[in-house]
C-alpha cells in the first residue's frame, strides 16, 4: 500500500505537493480549488503589512520556441487586506481540515511578528513559513531576503517567532549566498522545526532591444526580479542537497525551485525534502498537473518498493560528495547503436568543437559516425545532444585500476590511470 | 522585360495546395529542426542549400539572414521552395524519417523565408565589377536565369534570349498552378532581372531569328539553356479532335490565359508520369467531375511521385491501369477515348477493349527535344536528344556551355537552377582564360 501522506517538520499534508507561497496561493477561492484538484497543501501568499504592486510584474524566458523555461517576477507580498485574508485562511481550513495551510509571513518589528503570528494560528494555519527570501522590493525596505543573507537577524527573528508560535515555523530561504548552509545553520540554531528552499534568484530576465529597457517593462524602466521556473532546478537541487548532506544540519526540507512534474519531486525527495512546493508551473499550466504529480509519484514509489515518502526522502544525499572524494579510476567511454542512429551528426559536431575530437565519420560510407575509444574521455557531451534516446550509451571499462580518488593520489600516493585525451 | 499576364487565367481557380506559414507555424517548426550535420538535407539537394543554417536563422527572427542563406545557393529559391519534389529531396532525407518523427517542412520553411524577402522587397546581390565580357543565354528558363545571375556576379554582361514573350520558362508555363501561378513566377523572373545587366530579348529564337554564328560575334561565351519541345503524340486516329491537347500545351494555356471548356464532366489523363500527375491534378482542380489517368503500366512502374498520386487520389483522381489508348471518337469534338487492356508485358489483350467518356484529354506521354536547332554545331555533341557536356555544363564547342532541361532530358527547376549556376562558375572561369 502506498502512502502518499507527509509530515514536514510537523506538518502533515495527504500528499508532499504543496503550492508554493506566491500568486497560485493568493485568495481562499483559489487555494480551495487546488485542494479539489489534489494539491496536498498550500503556503499562503506572504502576509505582512499590504504593499501595491507594479504593472507589468512577471518576465519568462523562452528557450528555442518552448515558453517560459525560466520566468522571474517583481511582484511582492499579498495587497489584500489582512483581516480579508485571515477570513478566507479559517473558512478553507475549516472545509479542508487534513489538508495543510501554512502561512507565510513577512514583517518588521517584534511586536508585528508577535501579533501576525497569533492572528495566523487564530485562523487556523497548520504552520508558518518565515518569507526571508524575497530578492525584490522588499529586501530594499529592510526584509525579505536583506533577512536571509544575514544569518544572524535570520536566527533571532526565527527565534522570536518560535516564541510566538504554536504550530511549526519553517523557515524559508534565500539562494542569493555564496553558501547556503550557515543560513540553514541560522534558522536552525533559532529553532526553526524546518527550512523551505530556494526561494528566487535574483535575475534580470531580459531586455527589450528595441526599446533598450530590460524586461520585465513597467512603462521606461524595470527592475530586477526573482528567478524560478523549471531552469532553476539545478540550483535548488544543489542548496536543498547541500544542507541535507550536512553533518550538524538536522531539521526537515521543504524543496523549492523549478519543479515541474513529479520526476523533479523525485529528486528533491531523494536529495533531501520532505515536501516539494510549486509555484511556476501551476502559474503556466494550472492547478490540473498535480494529477499527473500524485500518479507518477506513486507509480514511481510501487516500482521502487517505496511504501511512505519518509523511505525515500535523502535516498541519493549519500551519493552526493566532494570531488576530491570521487573515484579517478572509474572509466567509461561513449558507444553509438547503429541501429537506432538516425544520422545527424550532431555527436560529431560537438565532439569536434566542444569536446575531444574522438568522433569521426565513418569510413564504410554509411552516416553513423565511429568513436575512437582510446581517446574518448567519457564526457557525455555526445550523449547529450543525441536526439535519440538510449542510441548513445556510456559503457564502463575496465582498465585493471583499482578504485582510487584524488584525495588518496594525494595523501595516500595511490595510483591514478593515465590520463586521456591530454595531449 | 517580361510581357504582362491577363488577370483572369484558367489557373487563378486554384489555391495553393500546401499553403503558407503563419509567423507561429513557421517559428513551431523551425525549433522543431536539430541542426544536423553535414546534413542530408543538405546533401540532397541539387543547390546545396544550407538547410539548418536558413531554419536556425527562421528560428532566431534573423529572416534576412535566411533569406540570404536560400538565394546565396540557388537564386531561384523562393519557386523552389513552391516547386520543389521535397518529398524526394529534402524533406524525404530529414534525419526525423528514421525516428519515425514527421520530418521538417523543409519546402514550406523555404517558402516563408523567402516570401518574407520578396515582400520587404531585399536584395541581396550586387552586379560585379564590369568584365567586359558578354554571354549570351539561349532559353529564358530557370538554367539560364540562375546562370545569368551568377554571370553577373562576376561582372558579365548578359543576354537572354527567349522565344516566348515572357521568362521563367516551365516555372512561369508548366508549373501546376496549386503549387505556383504564373505572376509569381514572374515577379521572380522581375527580382532575379533586379541585379542589372540582362538584357532580355523576347520573341527571338535562336537559330531562327537569330544565328548561332551571329550569337557567337556578339558574346564571347553561349549558354544553352532551351527546355524540351511539344508534347509527344500518339498517332492515333481521332487525335485531332477539339478537347484533345498535349498536357504541356494544355498547362501554359490554362497558365497564361482563359481557356474555354464546353463540359466538365469528364477528363481523361494519358500517361503515368509527374506531367501527367499534375494535369490529373489539375483537371479536378478545373472542376471535372471525374478525372481519369490511363496509363500502360501500373502504380509501381509509374514514374510519377507517388506522394503526388496519393494526393490526386485523395482529390478524387482514378486510375485504368494497363490500358492503353488505341484512338479517339466524338462528332465535332472528342467524345469518347477507346482504349486496349495490357497484359503483364505490356501486349494487348484481344478482346478487352473499352471506352472512356471524355470531355477533355490531356496526353502526357513527353515531350521531344528542342534540339534540332543545335544540329550542325561542330563539336557540340547530343545523346538521346540531350545536349552531352562535361559535369560543370561545358560542351564540345569551345565557349558553348548548357544546363537545365535540354541537358538532363527534363528535370526539376532545382536541376536547371544548379546546373545553370554551375555552368556560370564555369563560363566565368573559362572568360578569365583558367579554362
Amino acid at each position: 500500500m502506498i502512502d502518499l501522506s507527509t509530515h514536514c517538520a510537523g506538518i502533515r499534508s495527504p500528499n508532499p505537493f504543496w503550492l508554493a507561497s506566491a500568486p497560485p496561493a493568493n485568495s481562499g477561492a483559489q487555494v480551495q480549488r487546488a485542494f479539489d484538484a489534489g494539491w496536498g497543501g498550500a503556503v499562503w501568499k506572504t502576509l505582512g503589512q499590504p504593499i501595491q504592486n507594479v504593472s507589468s510584474r512577471f518576465g519568462a524566458l523562452h528557450v528555442g520556441g518552448r515558453r517560459g523555461v525560466g520566468f522571474n517576477n517583481i511582484e511582492l507580498i499579498t495587497d489584500r487586506p489582512l483581516e480579508v485574508n485571515f477570513k478566507e485562511i479559517y473558512e478553507t481550513k475549516r472545509k479542508y481540515p487534513k489538508h495543510a495551510v501554512i502561512v507565510s509571513l513577512m514583517v518588521e518589528t517584534r511586536e508585528e511578528w508577535k501579533e501576525i503570528i497569533k492572528r495566523s494560528i487564530d485562523a487556523g494555519a497548520d504552520g508558518l513559513e518565515l518569507n526571508f527570501g524575497c530578492p525584490h522590493g522588499m529586501c530594499e525596505r529592510g526584509m525579505g531576503s536583506a533577512v536571509g543573507q544575514e544569518p544572524r537577524v535570520n536566527q533571532e527573528i526565527t527565534s522570536w517567532a518560535v516564541e510566538y508560535s504554536t504550530v511549526p515555523v519553517l523557515v524559508k530561504l534565500t539562494p542569493n549566498v555564496s553558501d547556503i548552509v550557515p543560513h540553514g545553520l541560522a534558522a536552525q540554531r533559532g529553532g526553526a522545526h524546518g527550512v523551505s528552499l530556494i526561494n528566487t534568484i535574483k535575475s534580470i530576465i531580459g531586455v527589450d532591444i528595441d526599446r533598450f529597457i530590460p524586461e520585465p517593462r513597467v512603462g521606461l524602466q524595470s527592475s530586477n526580479g526573482g528567478y524560478c521556473g523549471a531552469a532553476v532546478k539545478p540550483i535548488a537541487l544543489h542548496m536543498a542537497a547541500s544542507l541535507a548532506r550536512h553533518p550538524e544540519f538536522k531539521i526537515p526540507i521543504s524543496g523549492i525551485g523549478g519543479i515541474c512534474n513529479w520526476r523533479d519531486a523525485v529528486e528533491f525527495i531523494l536529495l533531501g525534502s520532505t515536501s516539494v512546493q510549486v509555484c511556476t508551473e501551476v502559474m503556466l499550466k494550472g492547478y490540473r498537473i498535480v494529477e499527473d504529480m500524485i500518479e507518477g509519484l506513486t507509480e514511481y514509489m510501487r516500482s521502487h518498493n517505496f511504501e511512505t515518502i519518509d523511505q525515500m526522502v535523502g535516498k541519493a544525499v549519500p551519493a552526493y560528495s566532494d570531488w576530491g572524494d570521487l573515484d579517478m579510476n572509474y572509466e567509461t567511454v561513449a558507444k553509438i547503436n547503429a541501429e537506432s542512429c538516425i544520422g545527424c551528426n550532431l555527436c560529431m559536431v560537438a565532439c569536434d568543437d566542444g569536446a575531444h575530437q574522438c568522433i569521426h565519420p565513418n569510413p564504410n560510407g554509411t552516416r553513423v559516425p565511429v568513436i575512437d575509444e582510446s581517446e574518448c574521455v567519457g564526457c557525455n557531451l555526445c550523449q547529450i545532444v543525441c536526439p535519440v534516446e538510449s542510441c548513445i550509451t556510456m559503457e564502463r571499462v575496465d582498465n585493471g585500476y583499482a578504485p582510487t580518488t584524488w584525495n588518496q593520489f594525494v595523501n595516500e600516493g595511490k595510483t591514478l590511470r593515465p590520463k586521456k585525451g591530454a595531449h | 522585360m517580361a510581357a504582362k499576364l491577363p488577370a483572369e487565367r484558367s489557373e487563378t481557380v486554384f489555391s495553393d495546395f500546401k499553403g503558407e506559414y503563419t509567423r507561429e507555424q513557421a517559428l513551431a517548426e523551425a525549433n522543431r529542426c536539430l541542426f544536423c550535420h553535414d546534413a542530408p538535407c543538405i546533401q540532397v539537394c541539387p543547390t546545396e542549400i544550407n538547410i539548418p543554417q536558413f531554419i536556425r536563422k527562421i528560428a532566431t527572427d534573423n529572416l534576412k539572414g535566411s533569406a540570404r542563406t536560400i538565394f546565396d545557393s540557388n537564386i531561384l529559391g523562393m519557386s523552389c521552395a513552391r516547386v520543389c519534389p521535397v518529398e524526394v529531396l529534402c524533406v524525404g532525407d530529414c534525419v526525423y524519417n528514421e525516428m519515425g518523427v514527421p520530418p521538417i517542412q523543409i519546402g514550406k520553411l523555404q517558402r516563408y523565408a523567402t516570401d518574407h524577402a520578396f515582400d520587404k522587397g531585399w536584395r541581396f546581390f550586387e552586379a560585379g565589377p564590369d568584365s567586359g565580357k558578354s554571354v549570351a543565354l539561349v532559353g529564358g528558363g530557370p538554367a539560364s536565369l540562375a546562370a545569368a545571375h551568377e554571370l553577373r556576379r562576376h561582372g558579365h554582361a548578359c543576354t537572354i534570349y527567349e522565344m516566348r514573350d515572357v521568362l521563367g520558362g516551365l516555372n512561369t508555363t508548366g508549373v501546376a498552378p496549386y503549387k505556383m501561378k504564373a505572376d509569381r513566377s514572374v515577379e521572380e523572373v522581375e527580382w532575379i532581372l533586379g541585379i542589372g545587366g540582362i538584357e532580355v530579348k523576347t520573341g527571338v529564337q535562336v537559330g531562327k531569328d537569330i544565328s548561332f554564328l551571329e550569337l557567337e560575334k556578339k558574346h564571347q561565351a553561349v549558354f544553352l539553356g532551351v527546355g524540351l519541345g511539344p508534347d509527344t503524340r500518339l498517332k492515333l486516329p481521332g487525335e485531332d479532335l477539339p478537347g484533345i491537347y498535349g498536357a504541356v500545351d494544355f498547362i501554359e494555356k490554362m497558365k497564361l490565359e482563359r481557356i474555354a471548356l464546353s463540359s466538365k464532366k469528364r477528363c481523361v489523363v494519358i500517361g503515368g508520369g509527374n506531367t501527367a500527375l499534375d494535369a490529373v491534378r489539375e483537371g479536378i482542380g478545373l472542376g471535372f467531375e471525374h478525372t481519369t489517368m490511363l496509363y500502360r503500366g501500373t502504380e509501381a512502374h509509374m514514374s510519377g511521385y507517388l506522394h503526388e498520386w496519393r494526393a490526386a487520389q485523395h482529390e478524387g483522381a482514378r486510375a485504368e491501369w494497363r490500358a492503353l489508348p488505341i484512338g479517339f471518337e466524338g462528332s465535332g469534338k472528342v467524345e469518347r477515348v477507346k482504349a486496349i487492356r495490357l497484359d503483364e508485358n505490356k501486349k494487348p489483350i484481344a478482346g478487352t477493349e473499352f471506352t472512356l467518356d471524355a470531355d477533355l484529354v490531356l496526353v502526357a506521354i513527353g515531350q521531344s527535344k528542342l534540339v534540332e536547332l543545335l544540329h550542325g554545331l561542330e563539336g557540340l555533341k547530343l545523346e538521346s536528344g540531350k545536349i552531352v557536356t562535361e559535369a560543370n555544363g561545358r560542351t564540345g564547342r569551345k565557349g558553348y556551355f548548357a544546363g537545365g532541361d535540354g541537358r538532363n532530358g527534363g528535370k526539376e527547376v532545382v536541376n536547371a537552377a544548379a546546373e545553370g549556376k554551375a555552368a556560370a562558375l564555369a563560363i566565368h572561369a573559362y572568360l578569365q582564360g583558367g579554362a
